[in-house]
């Protein structure tokens, strides 16, 4: 019987807590949701109006504090020319944080390259940084909880808890991660957290003379960017490996990587 | 302004070469340690199941080297976390992994299985051992002139007894059945152990050439030739030491309290032993080869006939880039070779530990094919890295991911071993162990 | 002395209550699942803070506008107008306090970013008046020749 008493007593006493807790969650729900807004940070690349000059590149190092002299950085800028012929050239020298101010492609060991005018077919520039993806492959593959997925959905890491595995490094499709020169650390764009938290723009988004890049809320409808990805063509890179990215580009190419 | 004064090193920056279009953080991330770390882990992983082939399912003419393959692969089990020491940029945070798992994560479940492992070949070894440590503790007791060496075992020996004394029959049958026991949930323990280490690389799916739901069966099947291979290898080396010795009047790697009468063990038993298990030993390891030939050759042939979109890219690294490397050494040299050696008639002992010693070297190749290789394409596709290995370190980032990490990490265990032998000797010949 | 298969058991025992003794002394006490769950939100909830705490270095024209409202002012009709401040005069930091002068970036490297002409069509690049950085005044600093904010010559 007295077991029967406890868990009658265990059961009143449950029900009780959750009517009580449940009623507080009912007492305004606005109040709730204007505490927790509804936020999911996207970033839109408009590839046609990005000119390569790198200033993005040159703005996130020092925003970042990654030495400027060190080739690793949390976003980079790539040259794709596309031949008559249908052959692609790529290149990518110091991930262009000086821009783009030779005709030369930088091949690394197979040297520099020169492809004669009349044979570009069409040539562009592609801005890439972290997408923050949706399903992050490099946080799943964490070993120790050092980066994570904030409720807003940006991805990022404790550098106080980080061991420096590399397997995040290896899992991310992009290649956005890389070791910090300095931290000793895993590293990768935070979308500039501390300065969107705060209202404000990206680094790399402010430096950009031309509008290429933009930060939004893709749950705001009335969001520039959420409008545009709704209401335009937008490409995501590698979706085939289902992390479901959230940066967006206009005019991407089958032939960009 | 802000200054940057602090040191700044690009990891992978020094070993790495790139061609074509690679993107700017991509380098070799994973080189040397990480070709060490699945060979380690293997090699712990195939001396085990090599001694457990004797416990568990009674081979008795394994009876010699289980004993020394249990020993060793104990010796081998803190080099198997050494190249992930060496390896990570922050090693202080290593216990992390114990602290915080994050489960989704293959490398998370280490620091639990790792240690599940090492308590069971500790345990092993405890009850294998047991009436020899009772046995040590009172004969070194009532000795009168100890050796400092004797001096410092008799604690030392008191401690790991974990003061059970008795040695009756019915206690030493509870250690059989123990024994057993353990051996016996070694053996997954072991495979876990190791085909997670597989499944590390096959569940990378950004990296083409890692992702494949066979890679954790590779990485066993190999594990265990490799851990049979160095037990060949290793057994044959210490015992031709011990014939040397012998010929001397010497008895080395034993406690001379259990050389017979005192004396060296005549070389010619030593011989016999020597072949005898050495040519039994190699028949398992044909066997085990066999089946991680099949698995590895149907991998390729299915990416040939496939030919996703990163074909192009691993053709270009399997045909062109490690054409040497992968036919040449691994299958050429450290497969069909050794698999030839060992099928041809008349197998002698030195044929035998030279097609071992090709089969350790073409494991290592494996590794290395696999780790170094699946990082010698961009994530692009159409830019190729090339791992040149540190062979002169300029600073401890060199060293540690050079030909130095390498050989503190091969000669380790060996190291280990010895110390270790002195305490559990590991050549022990008397009827009553098991 | 019954059961001594038993004691190795114990000495695991031992040492896996002092892990997780350790382990509650060494784990912070904010570090758990978050709101992404355990597969990708599993981390120290107080890193997010340290984030949000991080150092800006960029302060965007609205900053620079707080005293130099009259340059902005000037400047926005420029040619070169669409061009933040930072990117040639260097990030603000705490300026005027630290640094009390920003060091402006007069090179010709600067002004190639965007004007060494490249052949890209289906770019804004193709836009932009372009010269050959290895023809034209080779050696010279632009800004010799060209009012950096409004480069084109025949207004000046």
């Amino acid at each position: 019987m007295k077991r029967r008493d406890f868990l009658k007593n265990t059961a009143v006493f449950v029900a009780g807590a959750s009517v009580s807790v449940a009623a507080l969650d009912f007492i305004d729900p606005k109040e709730l949701l204007a505490a927790n807004p509804e936020l999911k940070w996207g970033f839109l690349v408009d590839t046609y109006k990005c000119v390569g000059c790198g200033f993005c590149v040159k703005a996130c190092k020092t925003e970042s504090d990654i030495p400027f002299e060190a080739n690793v950085t949390r976003t980079w800028v790539e040259r794709y020319v596309i031949k008559r012929d249908g052959d692609v050239v790529m290149d990518c020298p110091k991930g262009a944080r000086d821009g783009y101010t030779t005709k030369l492609l930088d091949e690394n060991r197979s040297g520099m390259v020169e492809v004669p005018d009349e044979e570009i077919a069409q040539a562009f520039f592609v801005p890439k940084l972290c997408n923050h993806c949706t399903t992050p492959a490099c946080v799943q593959v964490c070993p120790v909880g050092a980066t994570y997925q904030t409720a807003d959905g940006v991805v990022l890491v404790d550098w106080t808890w980080c061991i420096g595995c590399g397997y995040c490094i290896m899992g991310c499709p992009y290649g956005v991660r890389f070791f910090h020169p300095v931290e000793r650390v895993a590293d990768k764009c935070t979308f500039c957290y501390h300065r969107i938290s705060k209202g404000g723009n990206t680094a790399c988004a402010q430096a950009c003379p031309f509008g290429a890049r933009q930060i939004g809320n893709l749950k705001d409808p009335n969001d520039p960017v959420a409008q545009a990805i709704m209401t335009q063509r937008v490409g995501i890179l590698r979706d085939e490996y289902g992390t479901k990215p959230n940066v967006y580009y206009i005019g991407l190419n089958k032939e960009v990587r | 302004m802000v200054e940057q004064v602090a040191q700044m090193v690009v990891h992978g920056e020094a070993w790495t070469i790139k061609d074509l279009f690679v993107l700017p953080n991509e380098y070799v991330y994973w080189s040397i340690q990480i070709v060490l770390y699945p060979y380690m882990t293997g090699l712990v992983a195939g001396a085990f199941v090599l001694s457990s082939l004797y416990h568990v399912f009674n081979v008795e003419k394994l009876k010699e080297i289980a004993r020394y393959a249990l020993v060793f692969s104990f010796a081998l089990l803190p080099v198997a976390m050494m190249p992930l020491m060496l390896h990570l940029m922050q090693p202080f945070r290593g216990i992390n992994v114990l602290m915080t798992p994050h489960f989704t994560s293959a490398i998370s479940a280490f620091g639990i299985v790792f240690m599940t492992y090492a308590f069971i070949v500790a345990a092993e070894i405890w009850f294998v051992y047991r009436k020899f440590i009772v046995e040590s503790i009172y004969r070194l007791t009532e000795k009168q002139d100890c050796t400092r060496l004797e001096r410092l075992l008799l604690p030392i020996y008191k401690v790991i007894s974990l003061g059970a004394m008795d040695i009756s029959d019915k206690a030493l049958n509870s250690d059989h059945k123990a024994i057993k026991f353990l051996a016996a949930l070694g053996i997954p323990v072991a495979c876990f152990l190791h085909g997670y280490a597989g499944f590390i690389f096959g569940s990378v799916k950004a990296n083409a050439l890692w992702m494949t739901p066979l890679m954790p069966v590779i990485f066993i099947c190999s594990a265990v030739v490799s851990g049979i291979a160095l037990c060949i290898v290793s057994y044959y080396l210490f015992m031709e030491i011990r014939k040397w010795a012998a010929k001397r009047g010497k008895n080395w790697l034993l406690p001379d309290a259990l050389a017979q009468g005192g004396t060296a063990i005549p070389v010619e038993q030593l011989r016999s032993i020597q072949e005898h298990e050495v040519k039994i030993t190699s028949k398992y390891l044909l066997i085990f080869m066999t089946a991680a030939l099949t698995l590895e050759i149907l991998d390729m042939i299915f990416r040939g006939y496939t030919a996703v979109k990163s074909w192009d890219a691993l053709r270009m690294v399997i045909y062109e880039h490690d054409f040497m490397k992968i036919f040449v050494y691994q299958y050429g040299i450290g497969n069909f070779l050794p698999f030839l050696m060992l099928l041809l008639p008349g197998l002698t002992t030195r044929r035998a530990v030279i097609a071992s010693s090709l089969v350790l070297f073409g494991v290592f190749m494996m590794r290395w094919n696999v780790v170094i290789g699946g990082q010698a394409f961009s994530l692009t596709f159409a830019g190729f890295m090339e791992y040149s290995m540190p062979i002169i370190p300029h600073d401890i980032e060199t060293f540690k991911e050079g030909l130095g990490g390498m050989l503190s990490v091969i000669v380790t265990p060996f190291i280990i071993f010895y110390f270790l032998n002195m305490i559990f000797p590991a050549f022990m010949t008397d009827n009553e162990s098991h | 002395m019954k059961n001594h298969v038993w004691r190795p058991l114990f000495v695991v025992i031992v040492i896996v209550i002092g892990i997780l003794v350790f382990r509650a002394f060494y784990v912070p006490s904010d570090f758990g699942v978050q709101e992404r769950g355990y597969t990708f939100g599993y981390h120290r909830l107080s890193n997010e803070q340290e984030w949000k705490d991080y150092p800006a270095k960029h302060k965007g024209n609205d900053y620079c506008n707080e005293c130099h409202d009259d340059k902005i002012e000037e400047l926005e009709s420029a040619q070169h107008g669409i061009i933040p401040c930072e990117n040639c005069h260097g990030a603000a930091f705490d300026h005027p306090n630290d640094p009390e002068k920003l060091t402006i970036d007069r090179s010709r490297g600067l002004c190639l970013r965007c004007h060494a002409e490249l052949i890209m069509p289906s770019s804004g690049r193709n836009d932009i008046p372009g010269i050959d950085p290895v023809e034209h005044n080779k050696g010279e600093e632009c800004s010799e020749c060209h009012n950096p904010h409004n480069p084109s010559l025949e207004d000046m």
